[in-house]
């Protein structure tokens, strides 16, 4: 009796249909597949991307040694550190600004704002080409100095990004926690800090993910701004995977990938899972 | 309370968003102890009134005095109010303690102070043993007492509360009016709170200031205010009312006649200084109307025996009840066609069964019932 005795599945039990379970389990599949194979190739002891041959460590010494990739990627995670930094200071002071102040012209700030999301990217690869070609904006210099010409091209394109989404977060405030604050006697600037800064926090850090990522794996416009000795990671591993997909790119971007997971896994521990859910 | 200092003035205030006037020229004295209550509709200016005495609107025209101190001008930080606001405010990324304690860390109480005054401000609002409490943890009424002592803790001259029952289920907002009453007495402060609700405002107001439009239509203590309400605004906003026109026939120092046709001629046994022939109007509240059968009503009208002949009588017939319980609510026709509320409480089991629909039944009321009203 018992064996027919199943309970109906009720109209919101979704983890409980069939075909949801199979539109998930795809979703996941391609979603994660291809980065599971990078992963699992990158320690395939064979010189070509196809066929497993055993398991080996060597290419991740390979891609350790080679002193170009490796500087590439420093190359990638200062431009990606700075740009986060300084989009995030840029585009939550955007935000509150934008949410907080009515002025004149406001929407075609707004509007002008958001323009480096929507134009293509290389529309505004070639932009920045010639424009620091125009300013002659010095390509010469030691480093850190020579990233400043990429690391302006991704402060641009990143800050919008954060200005967005903290922005959304702002949509949520109650703007009475903050006469509250100023009725028991706090200034503008420890309301600001005391009160509005944590209702923040959670936008914020949402932001700064975005930011180092988007900087982290952007191409185009790097490709377009970098001066002959600023290779970063993903234009070096364009250049490398012309010649053959070698697992020493797979070791190279397995490292990134765990990189930013560590990251991401982190900032969310820092400011609980809870608050970045209540980025509503 | 008869020696008490004004600690609010109110001097010809106004408050003007662009067009729109709303507060016009108010003038009001709210006195030292007092539970002030500022009553009237939604977009009246009440909420705005309260605002800027909190300094988070500042008036177009006219003066605020704090205990004696203009505060015109003075930015809300530094002023000696505090306010409980509708959403309460509490902050949501602090503890209980920790929002109780920001005002007093702003201000830069010492640490030791700060907790036991703390503990104390959480015993008075019975949330004691909360303190680690996150916001999120609690229900909206405890959350309305955190916002009550984060208010009290600083010891303001006075507290602001804007419409502090409103998001509260009826049951808990009846305990919350007798429990703000007692926390009032307890604490000695003044108590300024803003509300559209009668019935919060006459059970826990020592005054009330009826807001119409921007302007007070009356102020006055809550009987009064329900007794003796000055216009046909202040009639019909506090309490059920009938209102029916009239022209003043008689008007003597102890009595009075008003001839209404669209239900009777109105006694009164007082005057009411109108000039003679104006026109005026009756406001008669339900509960004070007796309802009868035709005929067995003379011998209930001989018993009284305060109003003239064919005086303060009317007859209707039923044509809506609604059975509230504790009383019975009908809607009358008169017999000038006219409408008329009238309540019977249910003073025994089978009470509501004394009259139905369609039942043609008379009235009549207390010579010292209706209130006449000239504006």
């Amino acid at each position: 009796m018992a064996l027919f005795n199943r309970t109906p599945v009720a109209p919101l039990e979704y983890t409980r249909k069939a075909w949801m379970r199979g539109w998930v389990g795809a979703t996941m599949f391609f979603l994660y597949a291809p980065l599971l194979i990078l992963m699992v190739f990158s320690f395939n002891d064979s010189k070509r991307n196809v066929v497993w041959r055993g398991f080996t460590l060597k290419y991740y010494e390979k891609a350790m040694e080679n002193d170009s990739l490796v500087e590439a990627m420093v190359n990638s995670l200062t431009i990606a550190g700075l740009a986060t930094v300084f989009s995030l200071v840029l585009g939550a002071l955007a935000a509150v600004m934008l949410w907080r102040f009515r002025f004149p012209l406001k929407g075609a700030v707004e509007g002008t704002m958001s323009l480096p999301i929507i134009v293509p990217e290389i529309c505004l690869g070639v932009a920045f080409l010639i424009f620091f070609a125009k300013i002659e904006w010095p390509t010469d210099l030691p480093w850190p100095l020579n990233l400043s010409a990429i690391t302006i091209a991704h402060i641009t394109f990143c800050f919008p990004f954060v200005a967005m989404v903290v922005r959304s977060r702002l949509e949520s405030f109650n703007r009475e926690e903050e006469e509250a604050a100023k009725d028991l006697g706090a200034s503008e600037w420890q309301t600001f800090r005391d009160i509005l800064l944590p209702h923040m926090k959670p936008g914020l850090i949402a932001g700064a993910l975005l930011a180092f990522t988007l900087s982290l794996d952007d191409f185009v416009i790097t490709f377009f701004t970098s001066g002959p000795d600023t290779i970063t990671f993903p234009v070096k591993v364009y250049s490398m995977v012309r010649f053959s997909v070698t697992p020493e790119v797979n070791a190279a971007s397995t490292i990134l990938i765990i990189l930013t997971i560590v990251l991401t896994a982190v900032a969310l521990k820092l400011q609980g899972v809870k608050a970045i859910a209540e980025t509503h | 309370m008869t020696d008490a200092q004004p600690i609010i003035q109110i001097r010809n205030v106004s408050k003007r968003f662009g067009k729109v006037t709303a507060v016009d020229n108010v003038t009001l004295d709210i006195m030292a102890g007092e539970f002030f209550v500022l009553l009237g509709p939604s977009g009246c200016g009440k909420t705005t009134l309260l605002r800027m005495i909190a300094g988070f609107e500042l008036p177009t025209e006219g003066q605020i005095l704090i205990d004696g101190q203009d505060v015109s001008n003075v930015p809300p930080n530094k002023r000696p109010v505090n306010m409980v606001f509708q959403s309460y405010a509490v902050f949501p990324h602090m503890s209980v303690a920790d929002n109780v304690a920001y005002g007093l860390k702003i201000r830069g109480v010492g640490r030791g102070e700060r907790e036991e005054r703390v503990r104390e401000a959480l015993d008075l609002v019975k949330l004691g043993g909360f303190e680690g409490r996150m916001p999120d943890q609690m229900s909206g009424g405890q959350r309305q007492r955190v916002a009550l002592a984060r208010s009290l803790v600083m010891r303001p001259k006075v507290l602001l509360l804007d419409e502090p029952l409103s998001a509260l289920d009826a049951k808990l907002r009846a305990q919350m009016q007798f429990e703000l009453s007692d926390l009032q007495d307890q604490v000695g402060i003044t108590f300024v709170t803003v509300t559209h609700d009668q019935d919060e405002a006459l059970s826990m107001a020592s005054r009330i200031a009826v807001i119409n439009k921007g302007e007070v239509a009356q102020l006055a203590g809550p009987s009064d205010l329900y007794e003796y309400p000055a216009n046909r605004f202040v009639a019909d906003f506090v309490g059920s009312v009938n209102i029916f026109e009239g022209k003043l026939t008689l008007d003597e120092p102890d009595r009075a006649a008003v001839d209404c046709p669209g239900i009777s001629k109105v006694y009164l046994n007082h005057g009411v200084t109108g000039p003679h022939g104006a026109d005026v109007w009756i406001a008669l509240r339900p509960e004070k109307i007796y309802l009868h059968v035709p005929g067995e009503g003379k011998a209930v009208r001989a018993a009284a025996q305060d109003a003239p002949d064919g005086h303060n009588f009317a007859r209707g017939v039923i044509k809506g009840m609604s059975y509230l319980g504790d009383i019975t609510l009908y809607e009358i026709k008169l017999d000038s066609g006219e409408m008329i509320r009238v309540s019977r409480p249910n003073l025994s089991r089978h009470d509501q069964e004394d009259f139905t629909w369609d039942d043609r039944v008379s009235m009549h009321w207390r010579a010292d019932s209706p209130v006449v009203l000239l504006g």
